[in-house]
């Protein structure tokens, strides 16, 4: 089964993140790479993204696309990476979530799955 | 159950997701038909009828189907585990709380929707929307049926009592409706906290929770007074009070003291039951009661915990020691009518009427329950 993991965080954390000096980021990202470690089995995609800044929405007006600046979720929190996982089940999904390092939010979402056929 | 699919299909996948579609017949029928004799059997039974199902569809799997017909299985797995993994499947965190409470009701208390519905004074359709929208999220999140990994049990198990609590209090404090109290929905946790003692019997917060749910309602029948009205502990008869029940609830209480792993709701249950054992009001032991806020309050610092602790504290050593204490909660109790009800006693103590009236009108601007309405117009006279 999989599901992806959307690791968030407050914007005001996000922008925290992005001031820090080079030295202090790569220390804040060393528990973040031993949690990829950990699972690397587990995981089976994902990326960081770049700020929500860097965002370009397009969206439609009657069918007509319009491009604009920024994320279209509007919110406290912003997404800052996403992991996709193979596991049994949400169970252990959660149980990788609770160790995502950040203390940000993450939240679990199954896949939709139509590669195999119906058992 | 799944291991004896397992067994006679030699797919672990296959059997688990069987085994869910089983459960989820489950909660379908057994309200309807009732929890049938042997819910173990039953649903192994099942499984396997959806096995056969799924088998004759696809034509590649007919000798796993004629393995099927012809192997006979043995449901090996105690009932007990069954109804265990159905609780934590029904209480599994990832499900809102109120589709856990509808869930548990319908598919481990055996209701019928209509009869959940009643008990929480909502529609019919509401309910059967909530189970099946939980329903969908089992099946499509893939919550497994399960008991939870030894890591994780702790806080399942929290989980699962907080269910059955909430539903108590539903029942015995129905903030809701017009009848101030619907014992039916507080029977039917009871029952709950019973079976989870009996399927968990070395989980001293279980039974903590089944002994104050006895304490509490062992009362019941001495809160109200004919006219419905709320009657306050220190004005209740307690020769109407349930010995029998309290007792029972003492020994509960006992047997999740002997397992040393103290927890919130043995010590709920412990201060319930220094009421109980009081003979009379004035004989109620205030010391040993604020004492067992104090370690409360360690575990759970709330602050409606911290002003129980202050009414213990006034009766204790008097109003004008435990206002302080009370007046210090004002900014986080402010909208809580038990807050300015409490207030306006301590007030009324201490001979500042007008304070005490005001504190009063603000208690009653903020109840909607009935009975409690009554008790605060009588006081404002």
């Amino acid at each position: 089964m999989k599901y992806v993991l959307l690791f968030g965080e407050t914007k005001e954390r996000a922008k925290q993140w992005e001031s820090m000096p080079e030295a202090q980021r790569q220390a804040a990202y060393a528990p973040i790479n031993q949690w990829f470690e950990k699972y690397g089995n587990k995981i089976t995609g994902g990326h960081e993204l770049q700020p929500e800044r860097t965002a370009t929405t397009v969206k439609f007006n009657n069918g007509k696309p319009v491009v604009t600046d920024g994320p279209f979720i509007e919110g406290k929190e912003s997404i800052g990476g996403y992991a996709e996982v193979t596991v049994a089940d949400l169970d252990e999904a959660i149980e990788m979530a609770k160790g995502w390092p950040t203390g940000g939010l993450v939240e679990v979402r199954p896949v939709v799955d139509r590669g195999e056929p119906q058992r | 159950m799944t291991a004896a699919l397992v067994r006679a299909l030699g797919d672990f996948d296959l059997a688990e997701e069987l085994v869910q579609e089983a459960l989820l017949e489950a909660v379908e029928h057994w309200p309807k038909e009732g929890i049938p004799d042997k819910p173990g059997a039953w649903l192994l039974t099942t499984a396997r009828r959806k096995a056969v199902d799924q088998f004759r569809r696809q034509a590649r799997f007919r000798e796993k189907l004629a393995l099927l017909e012809g192997a006979s299985m043995r449901d090996d797995t105690a009932e007990g585990d069954d109804r265990l993994r159905l609780i934590f499947t029904c209480c599994h965190p990832a499900l809102s709380r109120e589709a856990q409470v509808a869930l548990t009701l319908r598919a481990v208390a055996g209701l019928t929707t209509i009869e959940i519905a009643h008990a929480f004074i909502t529609s019919e359709a509401t309910i059967a929307q909530r189970i099946v929208r939980a329903k969908r999220k089992i099946v499509e999140a893939r919550i497994p049926y399960r008991v939870p990994a030894e890591r994780d049990m702790g806080e399942r198990v929290e989980e699962v009592l907080a269910v059955l609590y909430l539903m108590f209090n539903e029942g015995y404090l129905a903030t809701a409706g017009g009848r101030a109290s619907r014992r039916d929905l507080a029977e039917d946790a009871i029952w709950l906290a019973g079976l989870m003692v009996r399927l968990m019997p070395e989980e001293p917060e279980a039974l903590g929770l089944l002994a104050l749910m006895r304490l509490h309602l062992a009362r019941a029948d001495s809160r109200f007074d004919a006219d419905g009205n709320l009657v306050l502990l220190q004005d209740q008869d307690r020769n109407r009070w349930d010995r029998e029940r309290i007792g029972s609830a003492l020994v509960v209480l006992q047997r999740a003291a002997a397992l040393r792993r103290s927890g919130p709701y043995q010590l709920q249950a412990a201060i319930a039951a220094c009421h109980a054992e009081a003979r009379s009001w004035e004989e109620t032991d205030w010391r040993q009661i604020m004492a067992l806020y104090d370690v409360l309050l360690e575990l759970m610092p709330s602050p409606v915990i911290h002003l129980n602790r202050a009414i213990a504290h006034r009766h204790l050593d008097g109003a004008a020691a435990a206002l302080p204490e009370v007046d210090a909660l004002q900014e986080v109790l402010d909208d809580y009518y038990l807050f300015h009800a409490t207030r306006a006693e301590l007030l009324r103590d201490l001979g500042r009427v007008d304070e005490s009236r005001a504190a009063l009108a603000r208690a009653l601007e903020l109840t909607a329950n009935p009975a409690e309405r009554t008790l605060l117009q009588g006081r404002l006279g």
